[in-house]
């Protein structure tokens, strides 16, 4: 096709609504955190430079924000792994000859898409000390704590809430599982591999792309925890729950200290962007693409 | 997987062997026995997931009354349907409803439409920095929310956009980065042929685009719209931020209302009235459209 000099630049008027936006609501605000970040703003007046003032201040002098790394650290190391063993085994279950599966699918993956304020409120009312999930526990004979208002279990209580919403993860699961051919268990139970041994050495094996992908969505979506910690638990009992955005959302939203947030804005960033770029890393070693030579 | 190759496994095993109605039937017994089990973990991990809705609908008819009597009616008797006519009292939740569903239904018409232009020119039209563009269309995907956010209420702010719909709605014209993504890998799977077949009868790009491409990504672009309606429905973080007054708040910010103190229950039965209606368009949605919701997921899931 012969290409004119309109039709060479025509092509940009298709991208221009969001180049525009992407220049206005997010090329912009994303350099100018860089520059708030190394001042005091208050939402008033004029920014005043303070130079590094506020990640000194973060690192050495703000007790709040060092809980607010360790309480997101704390729920990460529990709810990665916790979600995904539970989503793989919920695909499993899942990803069988079942008559009425939709509607067992339904059941595991609705409440991922219900997630927000009103499943915040739920799940209030579920925590209270005679509550369904101490119910539950009452009949296996676990007396259950009172959750919300003891900093020892508050934390807990956020992560039991967060396996609730296991869909998502489970669905990808669910995909990968079924594109793995059946040759290849056929080929296993030729050499006499039995059920254990043809899910560790065929099944995970050709599920380790999703299984990465998983990772790394819920490692970035744990630093991010926002909507229950705000709801829920309002970041206590003392602190217990303190989550970073909720931090940087007082730090920014209740106390304007505009420049202070932005600095908690770019830890945070820079956390998110540290942790994916080591998982991309460390994928190499084990996470097997089909189709590619290396393993 | 399992009970599946469990079956051929075992069925392979019984083959070979001599005694064929003695082992049979006890692998008929052991394959009963297992497929039992399984049923009952399904059924059983099913229920547990579906027991908080179940709670929802019968706190949301509770009066408040109920809540203190121990132990607590399993089925509130009579259920208070009063719950929901008090609860459009509790503040102007009318509004925050239209609201909600303006927001929304610019971010499914507008901003889908939109995203799949914009995808459209990036898989099919070649200009200077397509690739390159691209490129940042992927790492603004990955850019958490947070990091842009003061400097934009900042913009808001000087454009008198703060406590309007406007920083909700109008950063949604230019699409959204995901949703661009997902229909550009889509239009990408579409034969190059059938564009040119189009052009040599005389369309132009928009043409192509409209009566060519956009009927072929019907799922695609439902996917996406279903999504789109999904996010900005349940949208908390930034609507929380920019939005003030009363009447001008989103249905998910102004839920926060109802929210008397910290561990108090005293409104609890208004509460999930509330997010009972909340809950219900997503859900009636969830279940016209399961199939582009799993669709759209493993399409993500596997190609993200």
């Amino acid at each position: 096709m012969r290409t004119t000099r309109w039709q060479r630049w025509s092509g940009l008027l298709f991208i221009a609504p969001w180049l525009i936006t992407f220049l206005w609501f997010t090329l912009g605000p994303f350099i100018a955190s860089i520059f708030l970040s190394f001042t005091n703003y208050r939402f008033i007046g004029l920014p005043e430079w303070v130079g590094a003032d506020n990640y000194v201040r973060l690192f050495t002098d703000d007790p709040k924000f060092i809980r607010s790394i360790i309480n997101t650290l704390y729920y990460t190391a529990v709810h990665v792994p916790g979600i995904m063993v539970m989503a793989f085994f919920v695909a499993i279950l899942l990803n069988q000859k079942v008559k009425g599966q939709p509607i067992y699918r339904t059941a595991f993956y609705l409440p991922s898409v219900t997630a927000g304020v009103a499943t915040a409120y739920l799940w209030i009312l579920l925590l209270q000390p005679n509550g369904l999930v101490n119910q539950f526990l009452g009949i296996v004979g676990i007396d259950g704590p009172n959750w919300l208002t003891s900093s020892t279990w508050a934390m807990p209580a956020l992560i039991l809430m967060s396996f609730w919403g296991l869909g998502t993860t489970m669905i990808i699961y669910l995909a990968a599982l079924q594109g793995i051919p059946q040759h290849l268990y056929e080929a296993a139970s030729v050499d006499g591999a039995g059920v254990i041994r043809k899910m560790w050495h065929v099944t995970v094996p050709m599920m380790t792309p999703a299984i990465f992908l998983t990772a790394v969505l819920q490692i970035i979506g744990s630093w991010q925890v926002f909507t229950q910690a705000l709801i829920v638990t309002n970041g206590g009992p003392r602190d217990s729950t303190l989550f970073i955005l909720l931090h940087l959302y007082r730090t920014g939203f209740e106390y304007f200290q505009m420049g202070y947030a932005s600095a908690i804005a770019w830890v945070l960033f820079v956390i998110i962007l540290v942790f994916t770029v080591i998982q991309f890393g460390v994928a190499r070693r084990w996470v097997y693409y089909e189709g590619s030579a290396e393993r | 997987m399992t009970a599946r190759t469990v079956e051929t496994g075992l069925a392979s095993a019984a083959v070979p062997s001599g005694g064929r109605t003695i082992r049979s039937r006890r692998v008929q017994a052991l394959q009963l026995l297992l497929r039992t089990v399984y049923y009952v973990i399904l059924i059983g991990a099913s229920i547990m997931y579906a027991i908080p809705f179940l709670w929802m609908i019968r706190a949301s008819l509770m009066s408040l009354d109920m809540f203190y009597v121990v132990p607590q009616p399993l089925v509130p008797n009579p259920p208070a349907w009063n719950n929901y006519t008090d609860v459009w009292q509790v503040g102007p939740v009318l509004w925050w409803i239209t609201n909600s569903t303006i927001v929304s239904f610019i971010g499914v018409t507008v901003g889908t439409f939109i995203s799949a232009l914009v995808a459209f020119g990036f898989a099919r039209l070649r200009f200077p920095g397509n690739r390159i563009l691209f490129l940042i269309v992927i790492s603004t995907m990955m850019l958490p929310q947070h990091v842009t956010i003061i400097p934009q209420v900042i913009l808001f702010r000087e454009l008198n956009w703060l406590d309007t719909l406007l920083p909700l709605i109008v950063p949604l014209l230019g699409g959204a980065p995901f949703y661009i993504f997902l229909l550009r890998q889509f239009f990408l799977t579409l034969p190059l042929e059938l564009d040119e077949a189009a052009q040599i009868d005389g369309a132009s790009r928009m043409r192509v685009f409209w009566t060519v491409i956009m009927p072929l990504s019907k799922p695609a672009v439902a996917t996406v719209a279903v999504f789109s309606f999904i996010s900005h429905w349940n949208d908390f973080f930034f609507p929380l931020i920019v939005l003030q007054s009363s009447e001008r708040l989103t249905l998910a910010v102004g839920m926060r209302w109802l929210q008397a103190g910290q561990y108090e229950a005293q409104r609890l039965h208004l509460q999930m009235a509330i997010a009972l209606i909340a809950v219900a368009p997503v859900v009636i949605l969830f279940f016209f459209a399961q199939k582009h919701f799993i669709r759209g997921i493993a399409l993500t899931g596997i190609k993200g």
